[in-house]
């Protein structure tokens, strides 16, 4: 069978298994099978978070750019685990104490205030959007990708997908579904790693072969690549702090991305349906134990396939060049740009000289055409021996098309390792399944954003169930069809929009939340100064630096990490003003006092049944 | 899993009971802040601030630093999300048996 024809069986069979599930759920759902306060049990929940957690980005491209970032790649494993252990020592507990539904719900009510449930509100359903805008860009892809169809024939059959299954299955559908989705995903995401680490080390497991030598000459993988980059002009591999990456930048972007990923609405709302405090515990640690498994296992597979990559095209001529080469050089991911020596050059760019040198650069957001036509140029440039045409070269370094697409690390990993047409289809319906569990669990804090916390408990709270029930089912509807278009049209900005998203989370929700629960002081007003003040700061930053040409003013830190800095300033203009203001009210300080322990927590929220669900 | 206990048979304003809540209040905080310190240490420390000075040892063939940032600072921080769950379980059981006495010897006779 083609790797093709193992696609579409893969991916349609995962996705029967989804809808099954999802329908199963539903049934058992009317029947009236569920207890009220029956939750999820902690390992199932535990799984569930993590496919929840694990994105689009997570599978398909952070082992991409810890490959092309090397030890700065750690930025984004640092940051997001360790934003977890934030989320598991400082809120999940006490949220699930609280035991409403949403985080706005949590804001509104500590800081008895509708402006500040507002501001929850939006920043909730700003940081959802941009998310689910990059999941369905993402399905598109892979199914651009692995099955050549349109990228919007792609987008809107994931769109079909996530929409029956997130209004029909609501909260307890979705669990069960993305169980199953965590191993698809993770299957997909280990086999060809450990198959590419027993093939260049020896060792089966990739953690291992990572820090082993290579079977070919004996010398250490990682010192090999250090040596090779030294070579051609790439910044190394192993040291930190090179280039841009200064120490103070590292620190500010990893530190925003661990606030900025404990204020993720769609994995807090994950802790109200375990069953006790007890279980909000263990459900952390299960989820945290099964994201570690891709996590550790990502810079692993960055690093052999740096190797793998550099070894096989530097210095290779057309003939000698790999399979998976010639496979993806057609989706534009990778591209060659002879000198007319009909040898490859891969460089760097750490002098001038290296990076003219280059030869392999991506189409990135150019379009099939303009591609043709440059290509066509530099052949004429080549032909004419540089009378006529243009040098493609220049053209795509100055439109900074440099070097590979990072994806390109997970999509040709299992070919670069020589695995069979069926493991290559299982990475397709992993990355698949990381979009959709990651797109649905977005869903559902957009409906109940919009549905509970806006409609419900600030325009109508006389609201009945069955006005609440369809709201929030038309909102699923409308946001699965505006994440589309998203997806399908996507902002030429995506990346600087994400760093956006971690920033304002970071700046605003984090420092909120803490001292909504940590402290009985702090009331509504210098909250709502502090969060002001982190929103107003780290915006105006982005986008002074993004749009405006600003220079990095604050120390030289970029705009990726200036949510560490609007975080530092929320927290000093709350804790400042604090004292000036009267403390909250006696009802306020009675619910802190009683989430701080955990005797007599409410059951389980019943989300499944939940109006806004 | 364990059912959430009953405490309608405890009066919050029983100073006994006021004591205990916030003797298990203190203690959460201070495991709380020792796990966050450990956190911090391996995360922000050893896989950013001084990773540089750690490369310059080696851990099997991985420089320190560049290990710390990409596998041993992930590691840390499950150990730190299993080790809060151990402790604060107990301790909530602790609380929780605390909690009982108290009620108990507060109203010998209240059972029917």
């Amino acid at each position: 069978m083609s790797v093709q024809a193992w696609t579409f069986l893969f991916v349609a069979v995962s996705f029967s298994i989804y809808l099954l599930i999802a329908w199963l759920s539903r049934v058992s759902d009317t029947s009236g099978f569920y207890v009220a306060g029956r939750g999820v049990p902690a390992i199932a929940n535990g799984m569930a978070t993590a496919a929840d957690w694990m994105s689009a980005a997570s599978f398909l491209s952070m082992a991409g750019m810890i490959s092309t970032l090397g030890y700065s790649g750690g930025m984004y494993l640092m940051g997001w685990t360790g934003g977890y252990v934030l989320l598991a020592l400082l809120l999940a507990p006490y949220l699930r104490k609280f035991g409403h539904y949403t985080v706005p719900d949590f804001i509104g009510d500590r800081y008895e205030s509708n402006a500040a449930r507002m501001v929850a509100v939006v920043c909730a359903i700003f940081i959802s959007f941009t998310y689910v805008a990059g999941q369905m860009r993402g399905v598109g892809i892979v199914f651009s990708r692995f099955l050549e169809v349109d990228i919007t024939v792609g987008v809107v059959i994931g769109m079909a997908i996530v929409f029956v299954y997130a209004t029909l299955g609501g909260m307890k559908g979705i669990t069960w579904t993305q169980v199953a989705q965590y191993w698809v995903l993770i299957t997909a995401f280990l086999v060809p790693a450990i198959a590419i680490s027993f093939k260049l080390t020896g060792h089966a497991v990739p953690q291992i072969g990572m820090g082993s030598s290579l079977l070919s000459d004996g010398i250490p993988l990682l010192e090999k690549l250090d040596g090779l980059h030294a070579d051609l002009g790439f910044a190394s591999y192993t040291e930190p702090f090179t280039g841009a990456w200064s120490r103070g930048n590292v620190f500010c972007v990893t530190l925003a991305l661990m606030a900025g990923t404990a204020g993720l609405p769609h994995v807090i709302v994950r802790f109200y349906t375990v069953k006790t405090v007890r279980a909000a515990r263990w459900s952390a640690f299960w989820a945290l134990l099964f994201i570690s498994l891709l996590y550790l296992t990502a810079p692993a597979t960055a690093a052999f396939a740096r190797y793998y990559m550099i070894d096989s095209l530097h210095g290779r001529t057309a003939a000698e060049l790999p399979d998976w080469f010639h496979n993806w050089r057609r989706t534009g991911l990778i591209l060659w740009l002879d000198d007319g020596d009909g040898r490859l050059s891969y460089t760097g760019d750490g002098d001038a000289e290296r990076a003219r040198a280059n030869e392999v650069f991506r189409g990135g957001t150019l379009g099939a055409t303009e591609l043709v036509d440059i290509e066509v140029a530099h052949q004429r440039w080549l032909d004419s021996s540089g009378a006529n045409g243009a040098d493609g070269r220049e053209v795509l370094r100055a439109r900074g098309l440099s070097g590979p697409d990072q994806d390109i690390i997970v999509l040709a990993t299992p070919e670069m390792a020589n695995l069979a047409g069926w493991i290559i289809a299982l990475v397709a319906a992993g990355g698949l399944a990381a979009a959709l569990s990651t797109a649905s669990g977005l869903l559902l804090v957009i409906s109940s954003s919009v549905a509970h916390d806006f409609y419900f408990r600030i325009v109508n709270p006389a609201a009945t169930e069955a006005q609440r029930l369809v709201l929030g089912r038309v909102v699923i509807g409308l946001a699965v069809v505006i994440a589309g278009l998203l997806g399908i049209f996507p902002p030429g900005f995506v990346s600087q929009v994400v760093a956006f998203a971690f920033g304002l989370a970071a700046a605003s929700f984090f420092p909120a939340i803490v001292l909504g629960i940590f402290s009985k002081r702090v009331s509504t007003v210098p909250a709502m100064a502090g969060m002001i003040a982190g929103i107003v700061f780290t915006a105006s930053y982005i986008i002074g630096s993004v749009y405006a040409g600003m220079p990095s003013w604050c120390f030289g830190i970029g705009p990726q990490g200036i949510g560490a800095v609007g975080m530092a300033l929320n927290f000093a203009v709350t804790l400042l003003l604090a004292p000036f203001f009267p403390a909250p009210s006696r009802a306020v300080r009675e619910m802190i006092e009683s989430i701080h322990e955990p005797e007599g927590a409410g059951p389980a929220v019943r989300i499944e049944a939940a109006p806004e669900h | 899993m364990r059912e959430a206990p009953d405490t309608t048979t405890v009066d919050v304003r029983d100073p006994r009971v006021v004591d205990a809540i916030d003797r298990y209040w203190r203690r959460n905080v201070r495991i709380m802040v020792a796990l966050l310190v450990v956190w911090a240490v391996a995360g922000l420390g050893c896989g950013v601030l001084v990773a540089d000075v750690l490369n310059r040892f080696r851990l099997g063939g991985f420089p320190l630093g560049f290990w710390f940032a990409q596998q041993g600072s992930i590691l840390v921080f499950v150990a730190l999300v299993l080790v809060y769950a151990l402790l604060l379980n107990r301790l909530d059981d602790q609380h929780h048996v605390e909690l009982e006495r108290i009620g108990r010897g507060a109203r010998p006779n209240s059972e029917p």
